[in-house]
């Protein structure tokens, strides 16, 4: 095959657009965040029909189409399903530095899973099934860094 | 040749410039909520999905995904499209096949935009060539105008006659509540507002929305079972051309040419402007109000600015067109078109409230969007 290299100067344009995106959060979530950035406390929505608790929580139930006008509140401890330990480190988006730890939790009083850190633990003694408690930040603006990780229950 | 279809239900938000209470999923189920309950359904009716947006406008690439609560898409077949501003029809024709194709009896339409999200310009910027056009000539407005420009050169039209349809679609989106932007609006002010890109001036121009539209589609039989007075759907034509800007025609639109001329032969009209009752048309700017009338084959090519001054298409005129307000009333991109389709669909069936036409028996309605992209559909009150 002949190379290209020899028919082709090769010219790369380089992108100058760079839009900055800003999110609603909407009725639904803004209450979850609200209730965690004022009070602490972790909140879900519960089905009129079925009865299934979303947390965090939905605009419309997944199987009933039903607005969630039910909202509970969780204890904020839960049982760890599944998790990994990250070792990369993603220099852009990612607000923490490996290693660490991440899962999915099933708060008590819940159907869905939560997503989010596990700490205050060694990497290596993370294990499925281990009894966590949500830990919230002292300082708290509104999001889902409200909740710094879930730790282990001593 | 596939099944026939009816429209047998349409939703919308209420529109806004910025929809601050609501996120994108929240808005979609606030339009689907409403189709269901405009066709009196729940969400067991519906048998799959079709859902669209313009990605880059809220960086969100996985709508169908993200969405599916909103959408009440859970263990449902849900099928994504997005062609830019066509998105609204695109999406529309798509609910339209999966209906006539008899897969699926009753198939629910969704289009959205969340506009308020990023910079509109900057993401619309993208769709053009980087390499090539995007420095010197991309956005909405400036393509517009220099379209506009080269028609009132060749046939003697004014901005007065843009400014006239400004004013027009303007004053129409009084009558509808789910409009974004409702004002009275005179054809002085629309020539006194500021120029954005000559010839086209703040007020011909549209607004960038966030809202979402649905539309319920179901086949003959099913169609007859659940809706009094369905709106049929009597054609559904799509038209690409060019890669690029300069390769366009710009004293007329191919597309929309081409599309309404294939349209008007599938649905047998001949005398478009006599056999319409009224037209919701994708007019993103108040001069193509003027230039495309000639390729709906209303009038030979220059023969638009006459009927205009004539008010051939205002509300109470020959063939009313745009009585929600149309697009420079509001502009929720990936809704846009979609919500044509829906206002015709209500004026088919009476529910267009004070927007309605009497006696609706045959409506036009297009989309427009990319390099000059149409979608076309044509309902009727009876079977086609």
């Amino acid at each position: 095959m002949p190379s290209w290299k020899d028919d082709v100067e090769v010219l790369v344009d380089e992108g100058k657009i760079s839009v900055p995106y800003s999110w609603t959060v909407g009725s639904t979530l803004s209450r979850f965040y609200c209730e965690l950035r004022d009070n602490g406390k972790i909140w879900g929505n519960r089905c009129p029909s079925c009865g299934k608790v979303f947390v965090p929580p939905k605009i419309k139930c997944i199987d009933c189409y039903e607005d969630l006008r039910d909202w509970v509140m969780l204890p904020g401890t839960g049982t760890v399903e599944t998790y990994t330990v990250v070792r990369y480190q993603e220099p852009v988006l990612h607000p923490r530095k490996a290693p660490f730890v991440y899962g999915v939790i099933k708060l008590d009083g819940a159907d869905t899973g939560m997503v989010h850190f596990i700490g205050g633990v060694d990497p290596e003694e993370v294990k499925v099934g281990m009894r966590v408690e949500a830990v919230i930040e002292g300082e708290r603006e509104g999001n889902i860094l409200d909740i710094k990780h879930f730790r282990p229950i001593k | 040749m596939g099944k026939r279809v009816g429209i047998i239900g349409v939703g919308q938000t209420h529109h806004a410039a910025k929809r601050l209470d609501a996120s994108g999923v929240e808005l979609i189920a606030e339009a689907v909520t409403r189709a269901l309950d405009d066709a009196q359904l729940t969400m067991a009716d519906i048998d799959a999905i079709v859902v669209g947006n313009m990605d880059h406008f809220e960086n969100i690439n996985y709508v169908d995904g993200w969405a599916v609560d909103g959408l009440g898409a859970c263990m449902k077949p849900v099928f994504k499209v997005t062609t830019g501003g066509t998105t609204g029809t695109t999406v529309g024709a798509c609910g339209y096949y999966h209906a006539a194709s008899g897969l699926f009896d009753v198939v629910l339409a969704v289009g959205w935009e969340k506009n308020s999200e990023s910079d509109t310009q900057a993401a619309i910027a993208t769709c053009a060539n980087p390499t090539l056009e995007r420095d010197p000539f991309a956005g909405a407005i400036g393509p517009l105008a220099t379209e506009y420009s080269m028609y009132m050169k060749a046939f003697g039209a004014t901005e007065e006659d843009s400014a006239r349809v400004a004013a027009r679609d303007r004053n129409n989106a009084l009558n509808n509540p789910y409009a974004h932007s409702r004002q009275a609006v005179t054809v002085e002010d629309v020539l006194n507002s500021p120029m954005l890109s000559y010839p086209v001036k703040f007020l011909d121009m549209c607004p960038r929305s966030d809202g979402a539209c649905a539309v319920i589609f179901a086949n003959e039989e099913k169609a007859k079972k659940l809706c009094p007075k369905p709106a049929w759907v009597h054609c559904s034509v799509v038209r690409h051309d060019y890669t690029h800007f300069g390769d366009l025609e710009w004293k007329f639109m191919p597309t929309l040419e081409r599309a309404s001329a294939e349209a008007y032969r599938l649905a047998g009209i001949t005398n478009p402007l006599k056999e319409f009752d009224v037209a919701e048309l994708y007019l993103p700017c108040s001069t193509c109000g003027v230039k495309w009338m000639d390729s709906l084959w209303f009038c030979e090519h220059g023969g638009a600015p006459k009927l205009i001054r004539k008010g051939t298409f205002d509300m109470d005129g020959q063939l009313p067109i745009n009585p929600s307000g149309g697009v420079i009333s509001c502009n929720p991109i990936g809704a846009t078109a979609l919500i044509r389709v829906g206002e015709a669909a209500w004026q088919i069936m009476g529910k267009a409230g004070d927007r309605q036409v009497p006696n609706v028996k045959k409506a036009l309605c297009t989309g427009f969007g990319g390099c000059s992209w149409t979608g076309l559909m044509i309902l009727g009150a009876d079977l086609p």
